[in-house]
């Protein structure tokens, strides 16, 4: 294991937005077979950050290399390359509206492969069955629930049996049974078939039930670093005061509920005068 | 600018290159663009032809009264139509409600992550859904046209048969006696380059929208406003070329 290189090896990744620096020197590697857990409150970068990883966004400064290849400089054609080895799961499933859900699975396995149409069938019945929702390949997005179209989402993400999957907030609005199926799927695509996954959640116990490796991506001061990295038992031993606040779901702690009285005051009146907006509704 | 010449260069390699490297657009999507963007505007491209044909007839018919040449009126009526109206009146009708609907929808798909589903995916987004659009834009504006010409020309002719006591064969001999083969040619070669200004600046507007509903409200705006404009503009050019030098 040690002389394969990391599937993904993110080094100083810095991206700023107007300034603002969203990611600020992340580097973490993840290795073959691992399941790597993204963590940290809203707004801390994570859903950038996979963006990064994925290529849908070029960073400010840093690399980024996935399989050993360095993407922050790859043209489309090579990067559609790499895209055919991964898999993503987007937040809102992202299925095409017009297209059934058997069409959505279908998709990548039409589009990649010369495959006879039986074969296609059948794939997309295995896909959809593997994630319980035989019977529905003829309903429209539009159609099913929120939490079914992140299933076809994770059907899609793996109709290719990719090496590498991505999963952006995969159990968020899914009620516990479909949690735990979800779960379990990643869990039996990474023990079994040696699939790398890459979650991005802010679900604590789907995390610590199918995580091996985990990052913690800060807010406020140290907005878009790294403040903890480990596995899920050091993660859980961390004496970093925000990482035990998250993990444990505390309202109050590093990351305060509210601002103290004096800025509380200060900003409701707005001082100076100037920050002070009209509301015309 | 840059982004738009960068997305014209881009179909244009879809359309004429890949292919050749194993790299096809959809046949089968084509011709469901088609029926979207064309056919469904069938109705309403003929119903604003023969009123155009008939108020051109009627006009027409009022002022060359005046001069005792109402016989004038079937030539007015086909020259105008072929040269200038049919072409800009059917743009017009597809620009409202073909060119919106095509902003609209990939604006929508923008900011639902489609587009980034399908880049994800590793299947080219130009190739997927803006080459299908750009060639059934390309082939049914000007069948279009000619439909809106013909309809136009039987707008005209009511008038005719029944205000100014014309009779059928005449108008027909009449119109066709009058009518080059490059003043129908020269109103079909507009209605390609409106095609082309239409759909590339609709698929622009589409895919370049951010912000949710509010976005996506704005493009379409946009892409009606800047379609029409520039549309005009061309056609004024294009008739300068083709008629006054």
């Amino acid at each position: 294991m040690s002389d394969e290189p990391p599937v993904i090896e993110v080094t100083d990744l810095v991206r700023s937005f107007h300034g603002r620096k969203v990611l600020n020197g992340l580097s973490f590697k993840v290795m073959k077979g691992d399941t790597m857990i993204i963590m940290g409150g809203s707004g801390c970068g994570k859903s950038t950050l996979l963006r990064h990883i994925i290529g849908s966004m070029k960073p400010t400064s840093g690399s980024i290399k996935l399989f050993g290849e360095e993407i922050t400089e790859m043209d489309e054609d090579q990067l559609s390359k790499i895209r055919r080895r991964f898999g993503m799961l987007f937040q809102s499933g992202a299925l095409l509206q017009s297209m059934t859900v058997g069409e959505n699975v279908a998709l990548p396995i039409v589009e990649h492969g010369q495959l006879d149409a039986g074969i296609v069938d059948l794939m997309v019945k295995m896909k959809l069955e593997m994630v319980g929702l035989t019977g529905f390949e003829h309903l429209k997005p539009a159609e099913i629930s929120g939490g079914m179209k992140k299933r076809v989402g994770l059907a899609r993400a793996l109709a290719l049996d990719p090496e590498l999957l991505f999963s952006d907030e995969p159990t968020a609005g899914l009620d516990p049974i479909m949690v735990s199926v979800v779960d379990i799927l990643t869990q039996e695509m990474t023990r079994k078939l040696g699939v790398t996954a890459v979650v991005v959640t802010h679900d604590m116990t789907s995390a610590f039930r199918i995580g091996t490796r985990m990052i913690m991506l800060g807010t406020g001061p140290n907005q878009g670093k790294i403040i903890a990295e480990g596995t899920p038992d050091e993660i859980r031993a961390s004496t970093n005061g925000e990482v035990k606040q998250f993990i444990n779901g505390e309202p109050d702690g590093p990351v305060p509920l509210r601002l103290s009285k004096g800025d509380y005051v200060e900003r409701l009146l707005g001082h100076p005068p100037v920050g002070r907006k009209t509301y015309n509704v | 600018m840059k982004e738009y010449l960068a997305l014209n260069g881009q179909i244009l390699y879809w359309v004429l290159i890949a292919p050749l490297r194993g790299q096809p657009f959809k046949l089968g999507e084509v011709f469901h663009q088609m029926v979207l963007i064309g056919t469904r505007a069938l109705p309403m491209a003929a119903l604003t032809s023969f009123s155009i044909g008939l108020t051109m007839a009627m006009q027409g018919a009022s002022a060359l009264k005046q001069m005792g040449a109402v016989s004038f009126v079937p030539d007015l009526v086909t020259l105008s139509l072929f040269r200038e109206l049919g072409p800009l009146i059917v743009a017009v009708i597809v620009i409202g409600r073909s060119g919106s609907a095509v902003t609209a929808e990939l604006g929508t798909m923008k900011v639902s992550e489609e587009i980034e589903a399908l880049q994800v995916m590793a299947i080219n987004p130009i190739r997927f859904l803006i080459v299908p659009r750009f060639l059934a834009m390309m082939i049914m504006l000007p069948v279009l046209t000619i439909f809106g010409d013909c309809v136009g020309m039987v707008g005209g002719w009511s008038i005719c048969h029944y205000a100014l006591d014309l009779n059928t064969p005449f108008y027909i001999m009449r119109s066709f006696a009058m009518a080059k083969p490059w003043d129908l040619y020269s109103g079909l070669v507009k209605s390609v380059v409106f095609a082309w200004l239409v759909i590339t600046i609709a698929c622009h507007m589409g895919l370049r929208v951010e912000g949710g509903a509010e976005g996506v409200g704005q493009a379409t705006t946009s892409s009606v406003v800047w379609s029409l404009l520039i549309m005009l503009i061309a056609n004024a050019l294009m008739t300068a070329i083709f008629f006054f030098t």
